[in-house]
This record gives structure tokens, C-alpha cells and sequence, in this order.
């Protein structure tokens, strides 16, 4: 706990940047979803975006770790550098970027094993030699699950509430010491109280790790981010990002009509 | 001011009040329709199992597993050689057709899911061979294997089994790898995993289930095939030494037993029918015990 302490303490005031985002473009297929992104996220923070449905958020999370085109055929045009180094070179290894930044989805999506192997899962696949009970612990710990789990870490995780089980997921995803953390609306399948444990829970990571979040939920986005980003569609439906900046001036002083809009709850 | 939103008709505002008679009606008398539907649906199976059982029954015996044929007439015999050759024949078949069938539809599911040019082409051959005719396969597998080692074996039957079970393995393994929900997928390739390593560490483990159902799907109706075994397989009175000779079966024993006019035989014949049977059932029953779904 000390040396984690430490650690966030060296973070210089003046914010890293993790993500360089110029001029990015989106396309599904022939579709274009979203259109000229260009921002920075900073590093050790939390940024959250938010916008109405269908602004094209959730995709713009998903070419942070190139999970999209897993999905489905996608063309990404511009740039986009993790820490300095651009993520769509041909030559740059998928597993690897993935391994830096870790992804939690909308509905928990705990594997059908035991708690122990969902955690080990990661690290196995990188043929890690090691002690895995410690990784577990470790992981299970920092996610804030352990208490309620070091009893039965070997029975299935499917057994877990879904509040348990989206946790289990960001300590898999811990597991494996990414850099950055990508949430895809991690509450929106969970209660009020399970809601609450996760921004807590956000809330202890942040020195740590790169968070961004995708949330459809302002008040949430209010509470854990320091930074935000508001993304809307233009008339033909493309996605835009229409402002970023600190949380506080998105709230509070918006520059652009449309975020006041949509943060006075006027229209999404 | 508040506008009804009742409907026009007359509608009781009792609870506990009964349907319109015309609707009451029609209710009862679909539910009671299918219920009868089903019920005649399912006199075949239970007819077919209970005559099997009541006929075969009188004469299992141990004898049946330890004795050869006896020729008519001659009390006592048995057909171990039958059941060996069965469970020989159905072992190769299995070997040969899991390994291509199951890893045809891992690729199907998992792999070729962006190019649905290869997985139509794919998918017709295995609906294709899905419904060539039992006999046809038997032709076929005569054609290559025993015309080409001139001689009846049991290798040829369990080629001729295996062309059987292929299609059948294809296509349950690919329905039970799309039965496993996408988020898994996403889940392992997010935290850096690759798609060999998703498919065979998360995915096929969680579709375990459904793939061993077919594939006892796929043993049952090969244990039970006639046809295919009467060009390659033949028959034998005699216990397996080599497995490049004619092989006797349970299936073709019954076929040969139940066609002749001898009535000792042809109660031979029903209690192959129910060895073949219980065989099928344990088979199954076995293996969904051991692979049962853990998590």
C-alpha cells in the first residue's frame, strides 16, 4: 500500500498524456461513425465521455484498444498514439497493445471458470512462471473484491451478483497490469449500491491507471472524472466530439450550445 | 381532465369475472389440441421402447456377451463378436469423424465468420452430405476403401460410419460454439488473448456440453446404421482377431437375424434391437454425466 502511495505522489502535476487522438476518422464498412476526432486524454486520471445514443462514444472507446475490428470490418483513418506510439502501425502486435489497456464491457462477462482461473486467465495466456496466488490476492484486492471472495475464489464465477461479477472483471483486467483501463459503461447493467462500489472503486485506481469511461450517466461522469468529453452527431448522423475539457468547465461553463443542451438535459 | 382509455365493448371490471364463452372456447380447445398432438407424437417412441424392451427382453443373457452365433436351430449362442465389432467399428468412426468434424466447425464458428463466402460454401457440403443417403455412403466407402484393399474390414465400416457422423458433428459443434455468448470473445481478446487462445481456453470450454451432445448424437445414429456397413463391414461368426477383415455388428446381425424364418434367431434379433438400444442410452447418459456443465 505504502509504495502504491509513493508511486502516486511521483505523478508530476503536469498530466502525461496517454492517448493522442488527431484527426480520426471511423468508418463501419462504407459508414462513416465518426468524424475528425482530435484530442489528448491525459495519463493517471479518469475521462469520461458522454453524449446521447448512438454519438458514437462507445466506438470511439473501442479503437482505443482495436477491439472493434474483432467485431466487425472497420477502417479507422488518422492517428492515434498510445504514450508515443501510433496503435494502427501494421507493425505493432495486437496482443501487446491489449495487454497495456485493459477493457471492462457494459454486462459483467466473467469466463464460465472458477474466480482463481478468470484472474489467472491473462497472465496464463502470457505464460507468466510465477506465483499466481499472489496475483490473484493482488488483483482481487485493488478491484475491492477480496473480502467478500477469499473464501471461495475456487467456486465458479458465475455464482457472484453482477455487481461482484463486473468487478471480477476489472481485476482480470488488472491482472495483467495494464495501463489504461477502458470502461464501456460499466454500470449500466448494476444497481445503485453495486454502482456506487465501482466509482468507488474507480475512484482508488485513478493514481494508478489511464481510466476512460463511457457513461451515459452525467451525475456519474460528474463524480468520477476529472476530464470529459462530449460527443454528438452532426445532421447526417456522424459522430462528432463537440468539446472536451476539464469536468468542472463541462459542467459548469460549456462553450458549445449543444453540450449545454445535453447537460441541462434539454435534449439525449 | 382525464379521457378513458377504455375500449368501447362492454368489459367486466370483476376480476374473478370469466372470458367471453367464443374466447373461453377457443382456449381450451387449442390448448386441448395440442396436448392430444403431442401425446400422439410421442406414441412411437414410447411403442418402439417398450415392444424392443418386452421382446428383446427374455433373451439377454450372459451368454449373448461371451458366445459366438449358433446356427438355427442349435439352442444357446450368443453375439459377442457383434457387439465388439460394433464397438470397434463406431471407436473408428469416432477417431476419424470428432477430430475433422469438431475442428470444422471451431473454424466455421470462429474463424471464418468474416468471410461468409467460405462458410456458405462449407455449409452447403456439410448440409450435402448430411442428406446423401445411408446406403450411397456405404458405396461410396466400398468404392474406395475395400475395392481398393480387396477386402471386406473393419476399417472400411468405420470409414463408412465416420462419412456419416461428419456432417452431424459439423454442424452441432458450430450451433454449440454460437450458443456461447459474444462478450466471452471480447472479454479474452480485450485482455490481449489471441483467437487460438480465446477459442481454446474460453470457448470451446464453455461449449463443451453442447459439442459432446453431438457428438453422442452422432455415435448413436452411427452405432444403429445398417446400410453403410453391408458393402464394407459384411459380417463374420467368428471374434475379431485383425481388424483388415469382415467384422460382424450388432446393426447387421439384427438385419440378418430378423430376416430369417427361424424364430430362435429372430429372437436373437430383439435382443440385439435392445442391446443396441441400452448401448445408445448409456453412451449418452455416461457422457453427459461426465462432461455435465460445471459452471
Amino acid at each position: 500500500m505504502s509504495s502504491e502511495q509513493l508511486q502516486a505522489d511521483q505523478v508530476p502535476t503536469k498530466a502525461v498524456t496517454a492517448y493522442k487522438v488527431r484527426n480520426m476518422a471511423f468508418f463501419y464498412g462504407t459508414k462513416k461513425a465518426l468524424d475528425n476526432i482530435s484530442v489528448d486524454l491525459p495519463a493517471k486520471s479518469v475521462t469520461a465521455i458522454i453524449g446521447p445514443s448512438g454519438c458514437g462514444k462507445s466506438t470511439f472507446i473501442k479503437a482505443l484498444n482495436r477491439i472493434a475490428e474483432a467485431e466487425t470490418k472497420v477502417r479507422i483513418d488518422g492517428q492515434i498514439e498510445l504514450f508515443g506510439q501510433n496503435i494502427y502501425d501494421p507493425k505493432v502486435n495486437i496482443t501487446r497493445l491489449r495487454r497495456r489497456v485493459g477493457m471492462v464491457f457494459q454486462r459483467p462477462n466473467p469466463f464460465p471458470m472458477t474466480i482463481y482461473d478468470n484472474i489467472t486467465y491473462g497472465p496464463r495466456v502470457f505464460g507468466f512462471k510465477g506465483n499466481y496466488d499472489e496475483i490473484v490476492e493482488t488483483s482481487l484486492r485493488r478491484a475491492a473484491l477480496w473480502n467478500e471472495v477469499k473464501d471461495k475464489v475456487k467456486t465458479s464465477a458465475l455464482g457472484l451478483s453482477g455487481g461482484q461479477q463486473q468487478r471480477l472483471c476489472i481485476a482480470r483486467s488488472l491482472a495483467v497490469n495494464p495501463d489504461v483501463l477502458l470502461m464501456d459503461e460499466p454500470c449500466s447493467a448494476l444497481d445503485p449500491i453495486a454502482t456506487l462500489r465501482i466509482e468507488e472503486l474507480i475512484e482508488t485506481l485513478r493514481d494508478q491507471f489511464t481510466i476512460i469511461i463511457v457513461t451515459h450517466n452525467m451525475q456519474q461522469a460528474g463524480r468520477v472524472s476529472q476530464n470529459t468529453l462530449f460527443f454528438n452527431t452532426d445532421e447526417s448522423r456522424i459522430g462528432q466530439l463537440v468539446e472536451n475539457g476539464p469536468t468542472k468547465e463541462i459542467f459548469f461553463s460549456p462553450k458549445d450550445k449543444r453540450t449545454e443542451d445535453y447537460i441541462s438535459g434539454r435534449f439525449g | 381532465m382525464t379521457t378513458s382509455l377504455r375500449p368501447e365493448q362492454p368489459v367486466s371490471d370483476d376480476l374473478t369475472s370469466p372470458l367471453e364463452p367464443g374466447r373461453a372456447l377457443f382456449t381450451t380447445s387449442m390448448t386441448t389440441l395440442s396436448v392430444v398432438f403431442t401425446f400422439f407424437a410421442i406414441i412411437p417412441l414410447f411403442s418402439v421402447l417398450i415392444y424392443v424392451l418386452i421382446q428383446g427382453f427374455t433373451s439377454l443373457s450372459p451368454d449373448i456377451f461371451t458366445k459366438l452365433p449358433a446356427p438355427a436351430g442349435t439352442p444357446g449362442g450368443g453375439f459377442g463378436n457383434a457387439i465388439q465389432g460394433t464397438l470397434l467399428m463406431v471407436g473408428i468412426a469416432a477417431l476419424i469423424s470428432v477430430p475433422f468434424g469438431v475442428l470444422s466447425g471451431i473454424f466455421l464458428s470462429e474463424y471464418a465468420r468474416d468471410d461468409r463466402g467460405i462458410i456458405e460454401v462449407i455449409r452447403f457440403g456439410v448440409n450435402v452430405l448430411a442428406g446423401v443417403p445411408s446406403i450411397v455412403i456405404g458405396v461410396f466407402a466400398y468404392g474406395v476403401v475395400v475395392l481398393s484393399t480387396k477386402t471386406f474390414s473393419a476399417y472400411a465400416g468405420g470409414f463408412a460410419l465416420a462419412i456419416l457422423m461428419l456432417p452431424i458433428i459439423v454442424r452441432t459443434t458450430e450451433e454449440a460454439l454460437k450458443l456461447v455468448p459474444w462478450e466471452l470473445r471480447l472479454g479474452s481478446l480485450g485482455l490481449g488473448a489471441d483467437r487460438f487462445n480465446t477459442t481454446a481456453r474460453v470457448i470451446v470450454p464453455a461449449a463443451l456440453p453442447g459439442i459432446i451432445t453431438g457428438v453422442m448424437l452422432a455415435v448413436s445414429r452411427a452405432a444403429g446404421e445398417t446400410a453403410p456397413l453391408l458393402f464394407t463391414a459384411l459380417f463374420s461368426q467368428y471374434w475379431i482377431d485383425k481388424v483388415g477383415q469382415p467384422t460382424a455388428s450388432l446393426a447387421v446381425l439384427i438385419f440378418n437375424y430378423a430376416t430369417t424364418p427361424y424364430a430362435d434367431l429372430q429372437r436373437k434379433a430383439w435382443g440385439a434391437s435392445l442391446l443396441l438400444l441400452i448401448l445408445v442410452l448409456a453412451i449418452s447418459i455416461i457422457s453427459r454425466y461426465v462432461f455435465r456443465r460445471r459452471f
